[in-house]
Protein backbone atom coordinates (compact mmCIF):
# COMPACT_ATOMS: atom_id res chain seq x y z
CA UNK A 1 0.00 0.00 0.00
CA UNK A 2 2.76 2.28 0.77
CA UNK A 3 4.20 1.47 -2.69
CA UNK A 4 0.97 2.94 -3.91
CA UNK A 5 0.76 5.92 -1.89
CA UNK A 6 4.43 6.45 -2.85
CA UNK A 7 3.63 5.80 -6.91
CA UNK A 8 0.92 8.60 -6.66
CA UNK A 9 2.79 11.54 -5.10
CA UNK A 10 5.77 10.73 -7.20
CA UNK A 11 4.79 9.07 -10.72
CA UNK A 12 4.31 12.56 -12.44
CA UNK A 13 6.99 14.67 -10.61
CA UNK A 14 10.01 12.24 -11.68
CA UNK A 15 8.29 11.79 -15.24
CA UNK A 16 8.55 15.24 -16.10
CA UNK A 17 12.01 15.22 -14.34
CA UNK A 18 12.72 12.12 -16.78
CA UNK A 19 11.40 14.04 -19.76
CA UNK A 20 12.91 16.88 -19.65
CA UNK A 21 16.29 15.26 -18.61
CA UNK A 22 16.28 13.51 -21.35
CA UNK A 23 15.76 16.48 -23.69
CA UNK A 24 18.57 18.07 -22.22
CA UNK A 25 20.80 15.27 -22.63
CA UNK A 26 19.68 15.19 -26.37
CA UNK A 27 20.46 19.00 -26.76
CA UNK A 28 16.68 19.88 -27.56
CA UNK A 29 15.54 23.60 -27.16
CA UNK A 30 13.43 21.98 -24.19
CA UNK A 31 11.63 25.17 -23.25
CA UNK A 32 10.22 25.88 -26.92
CA UNK A 33 9.47 22.53 -27.51
CA UNK A 34 7.56 22.66 -24.14
CA UNK A 35 5.54 25.88 -25.60
CA UNK A 36 4.98 24.35 -28.72
CA UNK A 37 3.18 21.49 -27.20
CA UNK A 38 1.24 23.82 -24.32
CA UNK A 39 0.12 25.84 -27.54
CA UNK A 40 -1.18 22.27 -28.79
CA UNK A 41 -2.73 21.42 -25.59
CA UNK A 42 -5.07 24.71 -25.24
CA UNK A 43 -6.16 24.15 -28.92
CA UNK A 44 -7.07 20.54 -27.96
CA UNK A 45 -8.95 21.50 -24.83
CA UNK A 46 -10.90 24.33 -26.81
CA UNK A 47 -11.75 21.84 -29.46
CA UNK A 48 -13.56 19.70 -27.06
CA UNK A 49 -15.31 22.26 -25.06
CA UNK A 50 -18.68 22.21 -27.52
CA UNK A 51 -18.11 18.40 -27.21
CA UNK A 52 -17.97 18.55 -23.27
CA UNK A 53 -21.33 21.19 -23.34
CA UNK A 54 -22.87 19.11 -25.63
CA UNK A 55 -22.51 15.75 -23.27
CA UNK A 56 -22.31 17.59 -19.79
CA UNK A 57 -25.93 18.99 -20.58
CA UNK A 58 -27.45 15.35 -22.04
CA UNK A 59 -26.63 14.10 -18.28
CA UNK A 60 -27.42 17.08 -16.58
CA UNK A 61 -30.89 17.27 -18.24
CA UNK A 62 -31.26 12.61 -17.42
CA UNK A 63 -29.77 13.75 -13.51
CA UNK A 64 -32.34 16.86 -13.39
CA UNK A 65 -35.24 14.93 -14.61
CA UNK A 66 -34.56 11.84 -12.09
CA UNK A 67 -34.06 9.09 -14.68
CA UNK A 68 -30.73 8.41 -13.11
CA UNK A 69 -31.75 8.12 -9.93
CA UNK A 70 -34.57 5.89 -10.87
CA UNK A 71 -31.96 3.43 -13.34
CA UNK A 72 -29.91 3.53 -10.13
CA UNK A 73 -32.66 2.28 -7.81
CA UNK A 74 -34.04 -0.52 -10.29
CA UNK A 75 -30.08 -1.41 -10.97
CA UNK A 76 -29.28 -1.04 -7.08
CA UNK A 77 -31.49 -4.48 -6.63
CA UNK A 78 -28.74 -6.74 -9.21
CA UNK A 79 -25.52 -4.17 -7.90
CA UNK A 80 -26.16 -5.00 -4.74
CA UNK A 81 -25.82 -8.72 -4.98
CA UNK A 82 -22.30 -7.97 -6.59
CA UNK A 83 -21.28 -5.52 -4.49
CA UNK A 84 -21.15 -2.68 -6.66
CA UNK A 85 -22.33 0.63 -6.11
CA UNK A 86 -25.21 0.84 -8.50
CA UNK A 87 -23.76 4.25 -10.49
CA UNK A 88 -20.87 2.51 -11.52
CA UNK A 89 -22.68 -0.03 -14.12
CA UNK A 90 -24.48 3.08 -16.45
CA UNK A 91 -20.59 4.35 -16.95
CA UNK A 92 -19.39 1.12 -17.29
CA UNK A 93 -22.03 0.73 -20.03
CA UNK A 94 -21.41 4.08 -21.74
CA UNK A 95 -17.40 3.46 -21.64
CA UNK A 96 -18.04 0.29 -23.77
CA UNK A 97 -18.94 2.54 -26.52
CA UNK A 98 -17.72 6.53 -25.93
CA UNK A 99 -15.48 7.77 -23.53
CA UNK A 100 -17.08 11.19 -24.00
CA UNK A 101 -20.51 9.51 -22.65
CA UNK A 102 -18.68 7.65 -20.02
CA UNK A 103 -16.55 11.34 -18.96
CA UNK A 104 -20.31 12.95 -18.91
CA UNK A 105 -21.65 10.38 -16.43
CA UNK A 106 -18.54 10.52 -14.20
CA UNK A 107 -18.37 14.33 -14.10
CA UNK A 108 -21.79 14.05 -12.87
CA UNK A 109 -21.18 11.45 -9.74
CA UNK A 110 -17.97 13.95 -8.81
CA UNK A 111 -20.64 16.78 -8.34
CA UNK A 112 -22.89 14.52 -6.46
CA UNK A 113 -20.92 12.15 -4.37
CA UNK A 114 -17.55 13.95 -5.02
CA UNK A 115 -14.15 12.64 -6.37
CA UNK A 116 -12.69 11.19 -2.88
CA UNK A 117 -16.18 9.61 -1.80
CA UNK A 118 -15.11 5.57 -2.52
CA UNK A 119 -18.13 5.90 -5.70
CA UNK A 120 -15.74 8.56 -6.83
CA UNK A 121 -12.51 6.85 -6.01
CA UNK A 122 -14.04 3.93 -7.86
CA UNK A 123 -15.05 5.70 -10.99
CA UNK A 124 -11.91 7.61 -11.21
CA UNK A 125 -9.83 4.24 -11.71
CA UNK A 126 -12.36 2.48 -13.60
CA UNK A 127 -12.54 5.28 -16.44
CA UNK A 128 -8.43 5.68 -16.08
CA UNK A 129 -8.12 2.20 -16.44
CA UNK A 130 -10.08 0.68 -19.54
CA UNK A 131 -10.66 1.81 -22.77
CA UNK A 132 -14.00 2.59 -25.40
CA UNK A 133 -14.16 -1.30 -26.91
CA UNK A 134 -16.50 -0.98 -29.52
CA UNK A 135 -15.45 2.36 -30.94
CA UNK A 136 -11.41 1.23 -30.65
CA UNK A 137 -12.92 -2.32 -32.52
CA UNK A 138 -14.51 -0.28 -35.32
CA UNK A 139 -11.75 2.35 -36.11
CA UNK A 140 -9.09 -0.28 -36.16
CA UNK A 141 -10.67 -2.85 -37.95
CA UNK A 142 -12.69 -0.84 -40.45
CA UNK A 143 -9.60 0.96 -41.48
CA UNK A 144 -8.18 -2.78 -42.56
CA UNK A 145 -12.25 -3.63 -43.59
CA UNK A 146 -12.04 -6.92 -41.32
CA UNK A 147 -15.58 -8.38 -40.18
CA UNK A 148 -14.61 -11.21 -38.20
CA UNK A 149 -12.99 -10.08 -35.43
CA UNK A 150 -13.24 -13.81 -33.59
CA UNK A 151 -11.71 -13.52 -30.29
CA UNK A 152 -11.17 -9.61 -29.79
CA UNK A 153 -14.48 -9.05 -28.33
CA UNK A 154 -14.40 -11.67 -25.41
CA UNK A 155 -10.62 -11.22 -25.23
CA UNK A 156 -11.57 -7.14 -24.98
CA UNK A 157 -14.12 -7.43 -22.59
CA UNK A 158 -12.32 -10.07 -19.91
CA UNK A 159 -9.68 -7.16 -19.78
CA UNK A 160 -12.28 -4.54 -19.19
CA UNK A 161 -14.28 -6.66 -16.71
CA UNK A 162 -10.49 -7.27 -14.79
CA UNK A 163 -9.66 -2.88 -15.13
CA UNK A 164 -13.33 -2.61 -13.56
CA UNK A 165 -13.02 -5.05 -10.69
CA UNK A 166 -9.33 -4.20 -9.87
CA UNK A 167 -10.83 0.09 -9.69
CA UNK A 168 -13.47 -1.26 -7.12
CA UNK A 169 -11.22 -3.14 -5.27
CA UNK A 170 -8.34 -0.37 -4.88
CA UNK A 171 -11.00 2.17 -4.59
CA UNK A 172 -11.87 0.52 -1.03
CA UNK A 173 -8.19 0.29 -0.09
CA UNK A 174 -7.50 3.95 -0.72
CA UNK B 1 -6.65 13.54 -41.56
CA UNK B 2 -6.70 10.63 -39.25
CA UNK B 3 -7.90 12.24 -36.27
CA UNK B 4 -10.53 13.79 -38.40
CA UNK B 5 -12.41 10.09 -39.28
CA UNK B 6 -12.05 8.98 -35.55
CA UNK B 7 -13.60 12.25 -34.39
CA UNK B 8 -16.30 11.55 -36.78
CA UNK B 9 -16.52 7.77 -35.99
CA UNK B 10 -17.11 8.65 -32.55
CA UNK B 11 -19.63 11.13 -32.98
CA UNK B 12 -21.71 8.28 -35.78
CA UNK B 13 -22.14 6.66 -32.01
CA UNK B 14 -22.60 9.72 -29.64
CA UNK B 15 -25.31 10.86 -32.30
CA UNK B 16 -27.99 8.05 -30.69
CA UNK B 17 -26.23 8.29 -27.17
CA UNK B 18 -26.76 12.06 -26.81
CA UNK B 19 -30.06 11.76 -28.31
CA UNK B 20 -31.04 8.99 -26.25
CA UNK B 21 -30.10 10.93 -23.19
CA UNK B 22 -31.76 14.61 -24.08
CA UNK B 23 -35.13 12.77 -25.27
CA UNK B 24 -35.21 10.30 -22.00
CA UNK B 25 -34.39 13.33 -19.73
CA UNK B 26 -37.24 15.44 -21.19
CA UNK B 27 -39.58 13.04 -21.88
CA UNK B 28 -39.47 11.73 -18.20
CA UNK B 29 -39.36 15.31 -16.93
CA UNK B 30 -42.72 15.37 -18.41
CA UNK B 31 -44.21 12.13 -17.72
CA UNK B 32 -43.34 12.62 -13.46
CA UNK B 33 -43.56 16.60 -13.68
CA UNK B 34 -40.38 17.37 -13.01
CA UNK B 35 -39.90 19.57 -15.90
CA UNK B 36 -39.00 22.71 -14.20
CA UNK B 37 -35.99 20.92 -12.90
CA UNK B 38 -34.72 20.00 -16.77
CA UNK B 39 -34.55 23.71 -17.68
CA UNK B 40 -32.00 24.44 -14.68
CA UNK B 41 -29.85 20.82 -15.61
CA UNK B 42 -29.84 22.62 -19.03
CA UNK B 43 -28.26 25.92 -17.31
CA UNK B 44 -25.98 24.46 -15.14
CA UNK B 45 -24.56 21.83 -17.02
CA UNK B 46 -23.43 23.99 -20.10
CA UNK B 47 -21.99 26.52 -17.52
CA UNK B 48 -20.16 23.37 -15.61
CA UNK B 49 -18.76 22.38 -18.99
CA UNK B 50 -16.54 25.78 -19.48
CA UNK B 51 -15.54 25.81 -15.90
CA UNK B 52 -14.28 22.67 -16.20
CA UNK B 53 -12.42 23.55 -19.40
CA UNK B 54 -10.76 26.87 -17.44
CA UNK B 55 -9.31 23.95 -14.98
CA UNK B 56 -8.33 21.43 -18.08
CA UNK B 57 -7.05 24.00 -20.06
CA UNK B 58 -3.75 25.10 -17.24
CA UNK B 59 -3.86 21.10 -16.86
CA UNK B 60 -3.54 19.76 -20.19
CA UNK B 61 -1.48 22.36 -21.71
CA UNK B 62 1.39 21.78 -19.14
CA UNK B 63 1.46 18.04 -19.73
CA UNK B 64 1.04 18.66 -23.52
CA UNK B 65 4.11 20.26 -23.27
CA UNK B 66 5.80 17.99 -21.43
CA UNK B 67 4.82 15.40 -23.43
CA UNK B 68 5.65 17.18 -27.03
CA UNK B 69 9.53 17.46 -25.64
CA UNK B 70 9.31 13.72 -24.69
CA UNK B 71 8.18 13.19 -28.61
CA UNK B 72 10.93 15.57 -30.32
CA UNK B 73 13.81 14.70 -28.29
CA UNK B 74 13.33 10.68 -29.24
CA UNK B 75 12.42 9.60 -26.25
CA UNK B 76 8.94 8.07 -27.79
CA UNK B 77 11.39 6.05 -30.34
CA UNK B 78 14.29 5.33 -28.10
CA UNK B 79 11.62 3.04 -25.57
CA UNK B 80 9.71 1.77 -28.41
CA UNK B 81 13.26 0.23 -29.49
CA UNK B 82 13.42 -1.38 -26.02
CA UNK B 83 9.82 -3.52 -26.71
CA UNK B 84 11.49 -5.91 -28.46
CA UNK B 85 11.40 -8.77 -25.58
CA UNK B 86 7.66 -7.87 -24.91
CA UNK B 87 6.50 -8.27 -28.46
CA UNK B 88 8.47 -11.53 -28.94
CA UNK B 89 6.74 -12.39 -26.51
CA UNK B 90 3.24 -11.03 -27.53
CA UNK B 91 3.39 -12.23 -30.87
CA UNK B 92 5.45 -14.98 -31.40
CA UNK B 93 4.41 -15.79 -35.19
CA UNK B 94 5.16 -11.91 -36.00
CA UNK B 95 8.53 -12.46 -38.09
CA UNK B 96 12.18 -10.72 -36.68
CA UNK B 97 12.52 -7.18 -38.53
CA UNK B 98 8.94 -7.27 -39.75
CA UNK B 99 7.44 -3.46 -39.82
CA UNK B 100 4.53 -3.90 -38.05
CA UNK B 101 6.67 -4.55 -34.64
CA UNK B 102 7.95 -1.59 -35.19
CA UNK B 103 3.99 0.46 -35.03
CA UNK B 104 2.94 -1.42 -32.49
CA UNK B 105 5.76 -0.57 -30.21
CA UNK B 106 5.34 3.29 -30.73
CA UNK B 107 1.26 2.77 -30.30
CA UNK B 108 2.12 1.11 -27.36
CA UNK B 109 4.46 3.60 -25.72
CA UNK B 110 2.36 6.72 -27.05
CA UNK B 111 -0.39 4.46 -25.29
CA UNK B 112 1.63 4.40 -22.03
CA UNK B 113 2.28 7.92 -21.84
CA UNK B 114 -1.25 9.70 -22.50
CA UNK B 115 0.27 10.41 -26.41
CA UNK B 116 -3.35 9.88 -28.33
CA UNK B 117 -2.58 11.80 -31.32
CA UNK B 118 0.47 9.86 -31.80
CA UNK B 119 -0.97 6.41 -30.88
CA UNK B 120 -3.92 6.22 -33.52
CA UNK B 121 -2.02 7.15 -36.98
CA UNK B 122 0.82 4.31 -35.59
CA UNK B 123 -2.11 1.38 -34.57
CA UNK B 124 -3.81 2.39 -37.80
CA UNK B 125 -0.24 1.54 -39.69
CA UNK B 126 0.38 -1.19 -37.30
CA UNK B 127 -2.96 -2.91 -38.63
CA UNK B 128 -2.70 -2.27 -42.41
CA UNK B 129 1.52 -4.23 -41.65
CA UNK B 130 -0.51 -7.05 -40.24
CA UNK B 131 -3.30 -7.49 -42.90
CA UNK B 132 -0.26 -7.18 -45.44
CA UNK B 133 1.02 -10.07 -43.49
CA UNK B 134 -1.75 -11.79 -43.41
CA UNK B 135 -2.15 -11.30 -46.95
CA UNK B 136 1.16 -13.21 -47.52
CA UNK B 137 0.55 -16.08 -45.39
CA UNK B 138 -3.07 -16.72 -47.04
CA UNK B 139 -0.73 -16.93 -51.07
CA UNK B 140 1.38 -19.40 -48.73
CA UNK B 141 -1.73 -21.28 -47.62
CA UNK B 142 -0.51 -20.91 -43.92
CA UNK B 143 -2.86 -18.82 -42.69
CA UNK B 144 -5.38 -19.61 -39.79
CA UNK B 145 -7.80 -16.77 -40.91
CA UNK B 146 -9.58 -16.60 -43.83
CA UNK B 147 -10.17 -13.31 -45.59
CA UNK B 148 -12.10 -10.74 -44.11
CA UNK B 149 -11.05 -12.12 -40.54
CA UNK B 150 -8.76 -11.11 -37.70
CA UNK B 151 -5.42 -12.79 -37.97
CA UNK B 152 -3.59 -14.06 -34.59
CA UNK B 153 -1.39 -10.90 -34.04
CA UNK B 154 -4.55 -8.67 -34.92
CA UNK B 155 -6.72 -9.64 -31.90
CA UNK B 156 -3.87 -10.04 -29.85
CA UNK B 157 -2.67 -6.13 -30.37
CA UNK B 158 -6.34 -5.05 -30.16
CA UNK B 159 -6.90 -6.71 -26.99
CA UNK B 160 -3.64 -5.30 -25.50
CA UNK B 161 -4.38 -1.66 -26.99
CA UNK B 162 -8.23 -1.88 -25.55
CA UNK B 163 -7.01 -3.04 -21.80
CA UNK B 164 -5.93 -0.09 -21.83
CA UNK B 165 -1.96 1.10 -20.63
CA UNK B 166 -2.06 4.67 -19.94
CA UNK B 167 0.46 5.09 -17.16
CA UNK B 168 -1.15 8.49 -16.12
CA UNK B 169 -4.32 9.56 -16.09
CA UNK B 170 -3.76 13.66 -16.64
CA UNK B 171 -7.06 14.15 -17.75
CA UNK B 172 -9.00 12.30 -14.81
CA UNK B 173 -6.95 14.36 -12.19
CA UNK B 174 -7.63 17.44 -13.88
CA UNK B 175 -11.77 16.59 -13.47
CA UNK B 176 -11.18 15.61 -9.97
CA UNK B 177 -9.60 19.07 -9.03
CA UNK B 178 -12.20 20.24 -10.83
CA UNK B 179 -14.67 18.57 -8.39
CA UNK B 180 -13.01 19.91 -5.26
CA UNK B 181 -10.40 16.29 -4.51
CA UNK B 182 -8.24 17.11 -1.22
CA UNK B 183 -5.73 14.84 -3.47
CA UNK B 184 -6.45 14.87 -7.26
CA UNK B 185 -3.11 13.02 -7.95
CA UNK B 186 -4.19 10.43 -5.33
CA UNK B 187 -5.38 8.00 -8.19
CA UNK B 188 -2.35 7.74 -9.63
CA UNK B 189 -0.84 4.62 -8.40
CA UNK B 190 -4.19 2.80 -8.22
CA UNK B 191 -4.68 3.78 -11.39
CA UNK B 192 -1.40 2.20 -12.25
CA UNK B 193 -2.32 -0.75 -10.79
CA UNK B 194 -5.87 -1.38 -12.28
CA UNK B 195 -4.37 -0.84 -15.61
CA UNK B 196 -1.58 -3.33 -14.83
CA UNK B 197 -4.30 -6.37 -14.01
CA UNK B 198 -6.25 -5.18 -16.75
CA UNK B 199 -3.33 -5.48 -19.27
CA UNK B 200 -2.75 -8.46 -17.14
CA UNK B 201 -5.57 -10.38 -17.76
CA UNK B 202 -5.39 -9.26 -21.41
CA UNK B 203 -2.35 -10.97 -21.83
CA UNK B 204 -3.23 -13.84 -19.87
CA UNK B 205 -6.04 -14.47 -22.23
CA UNK B 206 -4.01 -14.04 -25.59
CA UNK B 207 -1.29 -16.15 -24.62
CA UNK B 208 -4.02 -18.61 -24.02
CA UNK B 209 -5.71 -18.02 -27.68
CA UNK B 210 -2.07 -18.20 -29.22
CA UNK B 211 -1.62 -21.61 -27.81
CA UNK B 212 -4.53 -22.94 -29.15
CA UNK B 213 -3.12 -22.95 -32.63
CA UNK B 214 -4.74 -24.74 -35.58
CA UNK B 215 -2.21 -24.16 -38.42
Amino acid sequence: MSFILWLSDSLIPFAILFIVGFGVLMRRPVYDDFAEGAKEGAKTVFGVLPALVGLMTGVGVLRASGFLDAVSGVLGRWTQMAGLPPQLLPVAIAKLFSSGAATGLALDIFQTSGPDSPLGLAVSLMLSSTESVFYTMSIYFLSVKVKKTRYTLPGALLATLAGIAASVFLAGQI
Amino acid sequence: MQERTDMEKECAMLNYIWAFMIITGVVWAAVHDNIAAVTQGFLDSAAGAVDLCVTMLGVVSMWSGILKIGERSGLVDRMAGRMEPILHFLFPDLPAGHPARRSIAVNMIANMLGLGWAATPAGLQAMKELEELEEERRAAKKSAAEAGAASREMCTFLIINISSLQLIPINMIAYRSRYGSAAPAAIVGPAVMATAASTFAAVLFCRAMNRRRKV
